[in-house]
């Protein structure tokens, strides 16, 4: 069953990655610590009442995944530059997009777990209560985002030096997931932060196919 | 495999251009390797040897010129150009957390090959790895690593192999070893082109030598037809070198 589905370009290199990452823990351990470490400050430096946890607390908890993630997305393409790992990639028969898509599913699922341990820290250290069903749809849509731009720009790091110009296209994936977890924060649910979902599901849609193109282009001399 | 069509040469090349930034590394470069042919590449650092095996295995586009890989245009056929080359470079192009099996595996996969793990103990016994294959390719010697990428360039059983100074890192074992090997990788419907900087290298395997100053070819002749000392003055009129 497993040689079956592996014989998709795609799961064989999201389980290349994921075999890579059980081994070496590098996305897990350095996005988590890193996100743990900003919530943990910030909790200090803000000093979360009541009344300031809505405004502040949406903020924080994005910067930290957002940023947390960027080194991690760095650290996921840092090993395909080893050794020339990625000229093997390129070398074999299947699509640039296939790539694409096999290293923007691995770096999901990575975040999104260390999202799975990061949340329900962040909801005790702010004193919030935690509405796991309710978050779920924003945390998956605003990560597909993050990992789609976040993988064309990882990518761009094996060849150029200016990868950072690519974080300002995540904004407004980022702006709307700050958005609808203040409003469910502030409102108490999640319902009201759930009009920010079609504007989210519209900016994945778009970072996913625009990157998949560009990716063939940035992986190449 | 499919049939090498002999009137269609295994590499064809006119007027590759290719700079990374302002040094030209190919200039206006022009080569055809028929099938059936080993044809050594030599030439100074810096003369365009690399630049020009990386642009026919389609890690680097050129900015000028055509080239056809048995007879197909990587540009408009990239998947099916690239079933046909075997490859192998400087970098081992491994993962070094992954063992030696599980890196040929998964190159494997994505050739869509059929009995992997019979395809995998071939070809690591043919490069002599069966010993290594469970050790992890980051532990593995310089020299076995090389022997682990040459296993990964062969699992497809391509029909052209593309070599850059395979030699670099391997004992006299692997020496005779890739020796055989492209002797037996450039008979019938099939070709090699090799870079070396080893001349004695070059004059014994290769039936043909191609010498590459500044980004053209400065000079080419078929082994056959010269003697070896006629190459060893035309390769020290073109690189400088002293023998």
């Amino acid at each position: 069953m497993r040689d079956r589905l592996l014989r998709s370009p795609v799961l064989a290199i999201l389980w290349k990655d994921m075999v890579l990452e059980a081994r070496t823990k590098d996305f897990f351990v350095s996005v988590l610590v890193f996100a743990i470490i900003v919530i943990v400050v910030f909790n200090f430096a803000v000093d979360p009442t009541p009344q300031t946890v809505g405004l502040v607390a949406p903020g924080i908890l994005w910067v930290a995944i957002v940023f947390g993630g960027v080194l991690g997305l760095n650290r996921s393409f840092a090993l395909e530059k080893e050794r020339g790992a990625i000229h093997g990639l390129l070398l074999s028969p299947v699509g640039r997009d296939s790539i694409y898509f096999g290293k923007m599913l691995a770096n999901f699922l990575f975040m999104f777990l260390v999202e799975a341990v990061t949340f329900p820290i962040f909801a005790v250290i702010f004193n919030i209560s935690f509405d796991a069903p309710g978050f779920l749809p924003v945390a998956l849509l605003a990560t597909i985002g993050i990992a789609a731009v976040g993988t064309l720009f990882s990518a761009m790091a094996v060849n150029t030096r200016a990868r950072e110009v690519m974080l300002p296209l995540a904004l407004p994936v980022i702006v709307a997931a700050v958005e609808a977890t203040g409003l469910a924060l502030a409102d108490g649910g999640w319902v009201s932060g759930a009009r920010w979902l079609p504007f989210l599901a519209g900016f994945d849609a778009l970072f996913v196919v625009v990157c998949a193109i560009a990716f063939s282009f940035v992986v190449e001399d | 495999m499919t049939e090498a069509t002999p009137n269609i040469p295994a590499i064809e090349v006119r007027g590759m251009t290719k700079s990374y930034g302002r040094t030209r590394v190919l200039d206006g470069l022009d080569l055809t390797v028929q099938w059936n042919e080993l044809v050594v590449l030599l030439g100074p650092n810096g003369s365009g040897k690399t630049t020009l095996l990386k642009t026919l295995a389609m890690l680097t586009r050129a900015d000028k010129g055509q080239m056809r890989l048995g007879g197909r245009n990587p540009e408009r056929d990239g998947a099916r150009a690239r079933r046909l080359v075997g490859v192998v470079m400087h970098d081992p192009m491994l993962y070094g957390e992954l063992t030696g099996a599980e890196n040929l595996r998964f190159h494997a996969r994505l050739f869509g090959i059929e009995n992997i793990e019979e395809r995998v103990a071939e070809v690591a016994e043919g490069v002599g790895m069966t010993a290594r294959l469970q050790q992890k390719a980051s532990t593995l010697s310089h020299g076995m690593q090389k022997r682990l990428s040459i296993a990964r360039a062969l699992l497809h059983d391509p029909q052209v192999l593309l070599l850059d100074e395979p030699e670099s890192g391997l004992d006299q074992d692997a020496l005779a070893m890739l020796e055989g090997l492209v002797k037996e990788r450039s008979g019938p419907s099939r070709a090699v082109l090799m870079s070396t900087h080893n001349l004695d290298r070059a004059l014994a395997l290769g039936s043909r030598v191609v010498i590459l100053a500044q980004g053209k070819v400065a000079y080419e002749e078929s082994l056959a037809a010269v003697e070896t000392d006629v190459v060893r003055e035309a390769y020290i009129r073109h690189t400088g070198a002293r023998l």
